[in-house]
This record gives structure tokens, sequence and C-alpha cells, in this order.
């Protein structure tokens, strides 16, 4: 593991040129992987990806942000910023593999879900806060990874899950540091500042219970090594997966609403 | 004291220069001006264009549930600072101070035309309403409670979406709040879901949207993103009716818009189609 960096320095980090997508991941982790396409409402967002494949030989259900890794890549997929039928495919995904009981394995990698006309014409808030409820409760495990961008709602609508894992570089946040600098300051120039406040890396997201596990990066990063990063995370799935589907499905649902219930600060 | 004293001098200087002039109410969205008392006399509905207004919980209270029925549950939770937020823990206080509230909601139990239910109410006087770690918990034990003891639930939803000195912390109370709504419904119980202005962000994007009947109040604001934020994306000015109640009716997001003087009674038809009666004594 790297000497320790700031929250700031990270995000650089996470904006590197050649950071690991899920696209390069799937191929290095997964077998006999098969895309599905489209949430049979509306259309079909690329910029969330789901299929089948397996991992260790067990078939599986994975639901994706997509990064793309240039600029045409990127237009394409948005930008990793997805429309309310990207959740809405992913939530479809989702129940198939209940059905068929497959664990699902959620990759959070986004700015944050669009903001604009069509995505508000189509009901983004209702699609986010639809996956967050079902997700809750579908009776199969979920273990969500956050590969980079953990951005808001966006992250969220693919982030309620048994356990959630951060990659060592990765951030998970309620909105980026420069939105945040410029709402509560005015001044989008002090992202910085912002960043280093909020509490947005790997070890706060455990601190705060929001996050179980860490997954160990490459010297420098991940885009340093994508066999080895692969690797990681991998060995993580390869323990975690086998581990929930053991479980009683009503104890991991239960423990899965008490992950969720017990984050807070009050007094009383 | 100062203030005082300069207030009374400005008084007699005033004194039989001017008229007396009734204190008015400017309309944010027909921007047309009425006086303040015919506005008050509504509840806080524009005379001109019949836009509701933001009520205090206390009010909105006193106009939808039974006389003295109200029951509050959890009165007392205050926030802390789980990021040790600069000026996070002051600015709480203060705004106790100022507005008499502990958070940005109320909630409790209550009837309406003998109707049993468990009622939040959110106050955008509190940080706008915000989503922080009391809100979350206060809703998500009102949903737990009504759970518990077989009660329908109904939200008056008006915030402008997460609080953001709690970061990531405020994020998590969409799952919170949006996972006991998923029990709630799964218990068989009833969640009408009634939105105020403004009803955005994070509370949009959880709880708001997940009411087994959504009611708005007519031309208030509900959407996920801020409209500045999609200005910015696209480069161009919004039509004015972007985001309003009667867009997302049109769009499906929304089952009737109901104005507030028929609100209690057409919550009362709701709840009493669901079985909810008047308990016998
Ligand atoms: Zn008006």
């Amino acid at each position: 593991m790297d000497e320790k960096k700031t929250a700031w320095e990270r995000l650089q980090l996470i904006h590197t040129k050649g950071r690991p997508t899920i696209k390069d991941y799937i191929p290095q982790i997964f077998t006999d992987w098969y895309e599905m396409h489209g949430d049979r409402l509306f259309g079909d967002d690329r910029a969330i990806i789901g299929g089948i494949a397996r991992l260790d030989g067990t078939p599986v259900t994975i639901i994706a942000e997509v990064k793309g890794r240039d600029l045409n890549e990127n237009k394409a997929c948005n930008f990793a910023m997805p429309h309310p039928e990207g959740y809405r495919k992913a939530l479809r995904i989702a129940r198939q593999a209940e059905k068929f009981h497959r664990p699902v394995i959620c990759f959070i990698d986004t700015p944050g879900a669009f903001c604009g006309v069509a995505a508000e014409e189509r009901g983004q808030g209702e699609a986010i806060a639809r996956n967050i409820a079902e997700f809750m409760t579908l009776r199969t495990p979920i273990i969500s990874i956050v590969l980079g961008e953990g951005g808001s709602g966006g992250a969220l609508a693919l982030g309620v899950c048994d356990e959630l894992a951060m990659l060592e570089n990765a951030e998970y946040s309620v909105l980026s540091p420069r939105g945040f600098a410029s709402i509560l300051w005015k001044d989008a120039s002090r992202e910085q500042e912002a960043s280093e406040i909020m509490k947005i890396t790997a070890e706060d997201m455990v601190s705060l219970g929001v996050a179980e596990a860490i997954i160990e990066e490459p010297l420098g990063g991940a885009h340093n090594d994508l066999d080895k990063i692969s690797e990681n995370i991998k060995e993580y799935l390869s323990q975690k997966i086998p581990e929930k589907c053991k479980k009683d499905i009503d104890v991991l649902l239960k423990e899965r609403y008490t992950k969720f219930r017990k984050i807070g600060a009050f007094i009383e | 004291m100062f203030e005082d004293f300069f207030n009374v001098v400005k008084k007699r200087f005033n004194d039989g220069e001017e008229e007396y002039k009734p204190p008015m109410f400017k309309c944010p969205r027909c921007q047309d001006t009425s006086p303040l008392s015919k506005y008050e006399e509504l509840h806080r509905v524009c005379p001109k264009c019949n836009y509701h207004g933001r009520l205090a919980s206390a009010e909105r209270i006193a106009i939808t549930v039974d006389k003295d029925s109200f029951r509050e549950l959890n009165g007392g939770m205050k926030g802390a600072d789980p990021l040790e937020f600069p000026d996070y823990k002051e600015k709480q206080a203060e705004l106790r101070g100022t507005t008499g509230l502990n958070d940005a909601v109320i909630t409790g139990t209550a009837t309406i035309k003998g109707s049993p239910a468990v009622i939040g109410v959110m106050d955008s006087r509190f940080m706008m309403g915000s989503m922080g770690s009391v809100v979350g918990e206060k809703i998500t034990r009102a949903f737990e409670y009504a759970t518990e003891n077989g009660l329908p639930v109904i939200m008056f939803t008006a915030s402008g979406g997460a609080r953001m000195q709690e970061g990531i912390v405020s994020l998590m109370q969409m799952a919170k709040t949006s996972g006991a709504v998923k029990l709630h419904s799964e218990a068989g119980g009833l969640y009408i879901s009634v939105m105020t202005d403004p009803t955005t962000g994070g509370v949009t994007a959880s709880f708001a949207s997940l009411g087994d009947i959504i009611i708005a109040e007519p031309k208030v604001l509900i959407g996920f993103a801020g409209r500045r934020v999609i200005e910015g994306t696209i480069k161009q000015r919004l039509p004015e009716d972007f985001q309003l109640a009667e867009f997302m009716y049109e769009k499906g997001f929304v089952d009737m818009i109901v104005e507030r003087r028929k609100l209690r009674s057409i919550l009362s038809h709701l709840l009493k189609l669901h079985g909810y009666e008047q308990k016998e004594a």
C-alpha cells in the first residue's frame, strides 16, 4: 500500500488517464460474460451495463457504471452519468438475478446521476429512489465496489448492498468537492479545501460505517498494474461471494437493513 | 435596545408623512403582489395564481389533523456533527433559537377526521429542510412505528436535498429512510407522500417518490437536479413551468394535484378507502 495520501491527491489519481474501467476489469476477473440491454420501458442507457458472467465458475450478475477510456468512449457512455433508464435497467437485471439465485456484484464509478431535462422528465428522482428501496429487500446477496468516483445518489442507486468495498484511492461523496464548495461557499475554486473536510476517502468510509473493506491498489495507483489490481478485486470477491451465499437470506436481509439503519449522528 | 430606539425615531419621522400601507406578499411564482393578510387567510396560497407557499410545520399540522390529536414522536432529537464540520454546531444552535425547531422534520401520530395515521412534516425554515441524520432517523422511526402498529404514513415533504455539512452520512439517510418505507410497504401499510414546496434532491430521490399515492400541491417545485445545475449543463434557460407539480403530473410522477383547502378532506377519504377507520371507543 502507498504512503498516506490526501483526499485531494487521491482525487487526482482516480482522474488519471489510463485508470482502469469496468471494461478492463471484466475480462480479467470474470469468464463467460454476456451483456444484457435495455430497461424494457424506454431504451438502453450506455452509462450502466449489466449482464451475466462466471466468477470462479459460479454464475453471477454484474451491474456497472461505465467510464470511457477516451473521449469517444466517454461520449458513448455519457461520462458515466446515467439517465433513469440506466437505473431501471439495473433494477431489471437485479430482479433477474434474484429469480435465478445469482449473487449481484455492482461496480460504482460515476460523477453522479445525469442532470438534464430528459432525465427530469423521465423521473431521475423516482428511478434512484426505486432502486434504493428495491435493492434493500432483493433476496440475493449484493456486493458493491467503488472503483473510482462514488458520486452521490447516482452511486447509491447501485450502492445498497450487503458489503461495500472501496478501491484504495476511490472516493464516495454526497456531491463533488467542486459542487460542494460552490454551494456552501459560493466559490468553486475552493474545491481542494472542500475535498479535505468532506471525508470522502476509503478510510473515511470505513470509519463512518459506510464501507466494510478497502481493496489495495498497486504502488502509484490502479493504472500502474492492471493485472495486480484485478487480482486484488478478484481475491476479495472470491472470498466474499461464497461467504454471503452461505448465509440464510432472511438473516442477510436483516443485516443489510441494519448496516444502513445505524448510520447517523444525533443527540437524544 | 439601540435598535428599538432607532425604530421609534424612524416611526415618528414617518408619521403623517405617508398613508398606512398594509404589508404585502410578493408571489415567487407569478411575481404579483397581494395583501399579506389575504395570503395568510388562505393559509399561504397566492390569491392571484394559486401558488401554494411554504407553511411552518406547526401550521401544517394544525390545518391537517383533528384538534388536539397530534402526539409528537422523538421531538427532543437534535443534530450532532458527524464530520466535525466548521461552524455546523453553531449554525444548528442558532436555527434552533430562531425557528423553535430542533431540526427540519416533525413526526408524530394523529387522527384525521377520526382515522389514525403517522404524520411527518418537513420544515424548510431549518436549513432548507435538508436531510441530515436527524431527519433521516426521525422519518425512519416514523415508518418503523407505523409498521409495528399497523398505521398508515402521511409525509409532507419540503427539502432542498442533502445536508451538505453531514457529507456522506447525509447521503446514507436516503438508504435508511427508503429501506424503512419498503418494509412498511411489505407489511401492507399505506403511504401517502404529499409533495410541498420545494421537494428536490435526495428527498425526491428517496422516500418522497416512494408513496403508494403521491399528491402535490399546485405549482410547487418538484425535481431531482437543481434548475441552475441543468441550465449550466444545457447552456440555455429552462421554461418557467419546468419541474413544477403540473409538469411532474403530466410526466406521470404525481397521482393528483390537490389544493390546500381540500387536502384534509381528501386525505381522510383516502385513509378510509384503505380501511383506516375511526377506532371504536
Ligand atoms: Zn402567484
